[in-house]
């Protein structure tokens, strides 16, 4: 596997965070904008975004980043990239997915989960009700248990699906999740205006 | 003096009885296929194979050899459309990669990798497929099974005990296990029979002999099916 020459060596300080519009400086106006999400996913896709490493520093001179975990702004604006991990599964899940395709020219499916549903997608043959019970209710030291009612709770869905049966997706990052060094190639190969392609050993589904 | 066939302008030389498959295979040349397997007879079943002969497209598997033939295969169009069956294949089975233990040494997965699958393309079925933990050494997964029926030739044809067998039609049909109760655990299938060696998917699987070997040493990390399956690859 090929090292690649532009890592940056030189730590930049990370631009302020959590301000919502603020984040974005004047000269900063011909940054990437990217956000990223995770809906019915683990996390292990961003946590292997962040395994790029000290990489980090060399992309964070090219792009900037608008709604994530990382920043924790809570709703996009409009963005060049959008990055979301995970399945939908529920009806919060759709809301999200649907911001992201709204306000984001590029819209990337990262991880198993947001390409064929992936682990919580195994739910999908049993009855949704049943699993609740076992989980909330059956379950070892759960005495005097119930199933979450509150309102504020996102509608549940009686499956889990993959993002692209609900909104359009440009492209698709397969892994379970992709290493940080094919998360590295998709994004230069992106920023750098060339269709992204992945070598053999980069391509895998788990 | 030998017979040739030209595959993608490559002459290609056959013995009489051989397939466009078996010709291809003995000259190193791959077709992707996941019914076929050269030690059974063909089922031309999965089309993967399908390759253009003289202007019509047939499965290279099942297709005598014949003096001339003009067969392309490694082409666009017919990639695009193996692409599109394989995509067709994940949807309609519940095929989970992460949580299988077949991953990396999976020919499915391997030929989806082949092919540069990115993603299924089509909605999901998710059907309700059922497990079968029975046997006391081997575990049969439906979800993942393609209906190749190399277990079904398998047991027949080289075990002499005919545990497996297809039943129903189209998108309801389902791999059925040849005993009263249906169970697994109750016909005369050992682990040593050849039916649990050739699932090219994880369908069927040795029991507790999962994840034993390490990500990065799996058949598949490294070299890709064509690679495998011609004897050639990379170091």
């Amino acid at each position: 596997m090929s090292e690649q020459s532009d890592r940056g060596p030189l730590p930049i300080p990370l631009p302020p965070v959590g301000e919502g519009e603020v984040v974005s400086p004047a000269g900063d106006a011909k940054k990437i904008r990217i956000a990223t999400c995770s809906l019915a996913g683990c996390f292990g896709c961003h946590m292997s975004l962040l395994d790029i490493d000290e990489r980090l520093f060399g992309l964070i001179k090219l792009v900037e980043f608008d709604r994530t975990p990382l920043t924790d702004i809570k709703h996009c604006g409009p963005c060049d990239v959008g990055i979301v991990e995970g399945g939908v599964c529920n009806a919060e899940n759709v809301h999200v997915l649907k911001e992201f395709r709204n306000t984001c020219k590029v819209l990337v499916a990262i991880g198993a989960c947001a390409i064929n549903g992936g682990v919580p997608a195994m739910r999908n043959n049993i009855d949704l009700w049943e699993c609740f019970q076992e989980v909330y209710q059956y379950e070892g030291g759960l005495d005097g248990g119930q199933v979450p009612n509150d309102p504020e709770l996102p509608l549940p869905f009686d499956k889990v699906h993959p993002i692209y049966e609900v909104v359009r997706v440009d492209y698709f990052l397969p892994g379970c999740p992709p290493s940080g060094d094919a998360i590295w190639k998709f994004l230069t190969d992106l920023l750098n205006g060339r269709e992204p392609k992945l070598d053999y050993e980069m391509l895998h589904f788990d | 003096m030998s017979k040739t066939i030209t595959i993608d302008g490559l002459t290609v030389p056959f013995r009489e009885g051989q397939t466009i498959m078996d010709a291809a295979l003995s000259a190193g040349v791959y077709i992707p296929h996941l019914c076929h397997n050269p030690e059974f007879k063909p089922h031309g079943s999965c089309k993967l194979c399908t390759v253009n002969v003289n202007g019509r497209n047939v499965a290279s598997c099942t297709l005598p050899a014949v003096e001339g033939q003009q067969v392309l295969s490694d082409i666009a169009e017919l990639n695009a459309e193996r692409l599109a069956l394989t995509q067709m294949l994940f949807v309609e089975g519940n095929h989970l990669c992460p949580a299988c233990e077949k991953s990396g040494n999976c020919q499915l997965q391997a030929v989806a990798y082949y092919l540069g699958m990115m993603s299924p393309h089509y909605n999901h079925f998710y059907p309700q497929r059922e497990a079968d933990a029975s046997h006391p050494d081997v575990m049969l997964d439906r979800n993942r099974c393609i209906y190749c029926e190399l277990c079904v030739r398998a047991s027949r044809e080289v075990d002499g005990k005919n545990v497996f067998g297809l039943s129903g039609r189209g998108i309801k049909t389902i791999l059925a296990v040849n005993s009263a109760s249906g169970l697994l655990g109750d016909t005369d299938l050992a682990v040593t029979d050849k039916a649990v060696q050739v699932c090219p998917t994880g369908a069927i699987l040795v029991k507790r002999r999962g994840f034993t070997v390490p990500i990065g040493q799996r058949v598949f990390d490294h070299l890709t099916i064509k690679d495998l399956q011609t004897g050639g690859g990379h170091e």
